[in-house]
């Protein structure tokens, strides 16, 4: 039982002064070029980097551009790169960085939009169409909506929604080697979609068919297995068991 | 003059505009989805709860059926609610989860025999039936009969929204991103589609459409603090309420949550109640069941958010530099339970308070949530004052939830609502052929640039931020959970006054692309109308109903106010909005004004209640032998798309 609101977990005190670099580039603006300005900002009980982000663009600089939906971790709008490592900005404590200085870049390996926001909606479209990420059977749209619906294994409902729940926020492209090198790489967000897919009972694609989807070096044998995914998805999905079934999946079929 | 033209044209890409496109693309219409961003970001993905729909398959959903449904949705709404829509509602909610069962979303199923539950802060053991096994299962949640809240885990409304829309990208559906609409194209009564400024480029484009959807979603953010996303700021409803002919409805209808974290406002599913939480005081007293003896920590959300704030107002709250709070204990659930079912619960817990819900309470009080209000439709889901103008969603007021809604029956809405309503939106199109004179579509776009570029060109003005912080102060402070008619006057004054600063705006950045302070320009003022709407028609409602609470009209007055409050926007030089009524007829309701069951009845009564109860009971005694669909069909006849009409099978009694 606690009794207290534990908010300030950090113990720096509130009053910090917090130093954020931050990349600023505006392809629209004809002759803008990228380069990182320095913002300072009071740190307050329980900030999270959604707060800090508002803060500088209402009472510093109007122009700065970011994408936050949720602010609850939910929605994936709001990767970046936080000193180092892309994660979700808006449940970012800023109290996490004993030494207040935090640097803030764009997700790399998506469009750039401006400053801090990158065009993961196109990517991610993209994406599912590529790898068809919807139930492909007959029934989805034949079925008779007043009879009892077909009935499903709860462990299985369960082990679905343990992969569904991706968030579409690119940290995991973001974070991967193989990425960087191969443009047309699927990466592990779309594993992930393949996987949930691959195992679900209403999806009659056989492993064949999604033979014909990742079986090559675009797709799980261009994988390198380095992990990056794993280490930085928020919401900690399983990429490395995934991604090593689907491969084991895939050499039957080779 | 950039225009792009469509057969259905649907604002919004959550839950209920997806469901609208695919609809209408099903039919054979081009269709275009908008949204100010990529669709499954939208804020549907954020409801954790559930979704309900009368399955009755859980044994403690058993004897469940849309007569229990339509029954609590009604009592529910305060009798504030339309009876034809909740009906059209509970009769394809089980269609339309079973619809999404097909679509791919993993609904939670039945494990047959024995489990462990915890019901009114004991830990019970239930048995789920054989011949249940693997159908779809549901769980407790407040003002509702039965256990009827489908789910997956905590992350319903996210598993719904990624299935509405791979639906939507399999059926080949453009949805046009980071595009805002900011206005409406009409003339005379016929909505002929909508101007859009492109949030990256800054271009205006006028599209252009047989039918128009307005599926934009809540108004929460006209508060200061809300759980919903920072972009449900209400914008379809201002557009529709811009035109001066389409009415909003029951704008003063606004949901506060009970449980919210302090200070964010970040929520937490009723889920968290529904499955065995408790709410505790400063001395870790477990208050509720003193307030509601029979439904406790689940009585309908406004009640409960009513009992909070009275009971912290007795000095029972926990202080805190946010102001006071209560506690949410789920420790009771244990870990298992916890890390499966509540697990966006934990991560927010762990994330934004440095806490475990799984040995610490949590801090929580009530918070805006919902909006019952938003574009005014009929059953059909068309503006009753505008031609081809469609709504769905938590952005319209269909009216199926009166003046509080139940936790669990708005991912319905949208799904029902949106496979509803996207017929006849399909219907329409078929049936009409537009011709538009390029000179209309050339005046709204030369407006809308004309206002932007006014912005542009002051120098020095008001701070739009500044403005709007004020709004959210004045919403929060004097027209929320408990209202009174000094308060209201003063948020009505104030209000005013806020929207004639806004004539003096001033736009730093002058970037005519990308620019995040002038799309907060082109907002604020449109926000401050619909506060506006929802302050003036909670000034105008001297009664409390549902959410709607006023401390010096403490009854439910249904002699005088069983009626909706239309909002207009007649002139755009009108300081305040215009409030008309919409009477709802006793004598046509299959279930006629009653007690809620919650407090004292204190209910003025309408004179025809009486009437219409003593002629509900002749009817139903006039029928001897019917069954229940026959004596419902004698009461209340409503419409449904031919396709939905259908009786829906449950486990173990069929069709009955
Ligand atoms: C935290 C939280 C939890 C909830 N949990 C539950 C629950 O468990 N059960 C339940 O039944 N309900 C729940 N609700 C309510 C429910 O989630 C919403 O009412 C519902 O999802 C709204 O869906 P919608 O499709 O109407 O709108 P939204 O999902 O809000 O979508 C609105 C869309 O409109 C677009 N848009 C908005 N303005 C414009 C514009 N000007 N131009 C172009 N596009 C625009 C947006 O981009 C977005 O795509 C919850 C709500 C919250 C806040
Ligand atoms: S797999 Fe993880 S990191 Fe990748 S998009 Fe999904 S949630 Fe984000
Ligand atoms: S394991 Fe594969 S997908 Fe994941 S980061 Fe490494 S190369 Fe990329
Ligand atoms: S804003 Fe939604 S996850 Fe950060």
């Amino acid at each position: 039982m606690s009794d207290k609101i534990q908010i300030q977990a950090n113990g720096n005190g509130p009053g910090r002064k917090l130093k954020f670099n931050i990349l600023r580039y505006n392809p629209q603006l004809a002759g803008d070029k990228p380069r990182m300005v320095t913002y300072e900002v009071e740190e307050a009980a329980g900030m999270t980097i959604f707060i800090a982000l508002n803060e500088i663009r209402e009472k510093q600089e109007p122009s700065l551009q970011f994408d936050f939906v949720c602010r609850a971790g939910i929605c994936g709008s709001c990767g970046m790169v936080i000193n180092g490592r892309p994660d979700l900005a808006c449940r970012t404590l800023t109290a996490k960085f004993p030494s207040g200085e935090i640097t803030l870049l764009p997700l790399p390996a998506f469009e750039l939009i401006g400053d801090l926001s990158v065009n993961t909606g196109k990517f991610m479209r993209a994406m599912s169409e590529r790898i068809g990420s919807w139930i492909h059977s007959s029934d989805a749209d034949n079925r008779d909506l007043t009879i009892l619906e077909e009935r499903m294994d709860p462990d299985l409902a369960d082990e679905i929604y343990e992969l569904d729940r991706c968030v579409e926020c690119g940290c995991c492209i973001s974070a991967c080697g193989t990425k960087r090198m191969r443009d047309e790489f699927l990466g592990a967000v779309g594993f992930m979609h393949v996987a949930r897919f691959h195992m679900d009972s209403r999806d009659h694609r056989s492993d064949d068919d999604w033979y014909e989807v990742i079986g090559d070096d675009d797709g799980v044998f261009g994988c390198m297995t380095l992990l990056g995914c794993e280490d930085n998805c928020p919401k900690d999905l399983p990429h490395q068991t995934q991604i090593a079934f689907l491969r084991r999946s895939m050499v039957k079929v080779a | 003059m950039k225009v792009v033209y469509t057969d259905s044209l649907v604002i919004g890409g959550g839950l209920a505009g997806l469901r609208v496109a695919i609809a209408s693309k099903k039919r054979g219409m081009e269709t275009i989805v908008l949204s100010l961003i990529p669709a499954k970001r939208s804020h549907s993905a954020a409801a954790q709860g559930g979704m309900q729909a009368s399955l009755g398959a859980s044994i403690k959903g058993e004897g469940d059926n849309e007569d229990v449904h339509f029954g609590d949705t009604v009592k529910g709404s305060d009798w504030g609610c339309d009876q034809d829509v909740a009906r059209m509602f509970v009769n394809t909610a089980p269609k339309a989860i079973r619809e999404l069962a097909t679509w791919g979303v993993p609904w939670s199923r039945i494990r047959p025999g024995d489990r462990e539950v915890v019901v009114n802060a004991e830990k019970v053991t239930i048995t789920e039936k054989e011949e249940a096994e693997g159908l779809i299962t549901a769980r407790d949640f407040g003002g509702t009969k039965k256990w009827r809240t489908c789910f997956t885990a905590d992350g319903t409304g996210h598993t719904m929204l990624y299935a509405m829309d791979n639906k939507a990208i399999e059926l080949d559906i453009p949805v046009h991103e980071r595009k805002e609409v900011i206005s409406l194209i009409h003339e005379g009564d016929q909505c002929y589609g909508a101007v859009v400024r492109d949030l990256v480029t800054g271009e205006l484009i006028a599209y252009v459409a047989k039918a128009t959807t307005i599926a934009t979603g809540g108004y929460g953010r006209i508060y200061a603090v809300s759980t919903n996303a920072v972009i449900c700021e209400g914008m379809g409803a201002a557009i529709a309420l811009e035109t001066g002919k389409a009415p909003l409805g029951n704008m003063e209808a606004v949901q506060f949550h009970p449980t919210a974290i302090v200070p964010v406002g970040i929520l937490t599913t009723e889920g968290c109640r529904g499955d065995g939480g408790v709410l505790r005081d400063i001395d870790g007293y477990r208050f509720m069941p003193d307030y509601e003896p029979d439904k406790k920590e689940l009585a309908s959300r406004d009640v409960v958010s009513r009992r909070m704030t009275e009971h912290m107002r007795k000095g029972k709250g926990v202080p805190s530099p946010y102001g006071d709070h209560l506690w949410l204990d789920i420790t009771i659930l244990g870990k298992a339970h916890i890390e499966k079912n509540l697990r966006e619960v934990k991560e927010i817990c762990e994330y934004f308070l440095g806490i475990d819900p799984v040995t610490d309470w949590i801090p929580v009080r009530p918070t805006q949530h919902y909006s019952m209000g938003g574009v005014r439709t009929k059953p059909n889901g068309e503006s009753p004052g505008l031609k081809g103008l469609f709504s769905v969603g938590e952005g319209a007021c269909w009216d199926m939830h009166g003046f509080n809604r139940l936790g669990g029956n708005s991912v319905a809405e949208t799904a029902v609502s949106g496979m509803i309503v996207g017929e006849y939106v399909a219907d329409h199109c078929e049936q009409t052929d537009i011709s538009i004179p390029t000179s209309l579509v050339k005046g709204f776009l030369n407006r809308e640039q004309k206002n932007i570029d006014t912005l542009f060109a002051r120098e020095s003005g008001e701070n739009v931020y500044e403005l709007r912080d004020a709004m959210q102060t004045i919403m929060m402070d004097k027209v929320g959970i408990f209202r009174d008619g000094a308060h209201l006057q003063e948020a009505v004054d104030e209000l005013k006054a806020l929207l004639k600063r806004c004539d003096n705006i001033v736009v730093r950045d002058k970037a005519p692309s990308s620019n995040p302070e002038l799309v907060n320009a082109l907002r604020v003022p449109r926000m401050i109308k619909l506060a506006l709407t929802v302050a003036c028609g909670a000034l105008a409602r001297t009664e409390s109903r549902g959410a709607h609470s006023r401390e010096d009209y403490p009854e439910r007055n249904d002699r005088d106010w069983l009626k909706r409050t239309l909002s207009y926007w007649k002139n755009e030089n009108d300081e305040l909005p215009t409030l008309e009524y919409e009477d709802l007829d006793i004598m046509k309701m299959e279930m006629p004004p009653g007690f809620r069951g919650y407090g004292n009845d204190n209910t003025i009564h309408h004179p025809d209640t009486e009437r219409r109860l003593a002629e509900v009971e002749q009817i139903t005694a006039s029928m001897p032998n019917a069954d229940r669909h026959e004596i419902q069909e004698a009461l209340l006849k409503y419409d449904l798309p031919e396709k939905l009409k259908g009786k829906n099978e449950r486990v173990g009694v069929g069709y009955k």
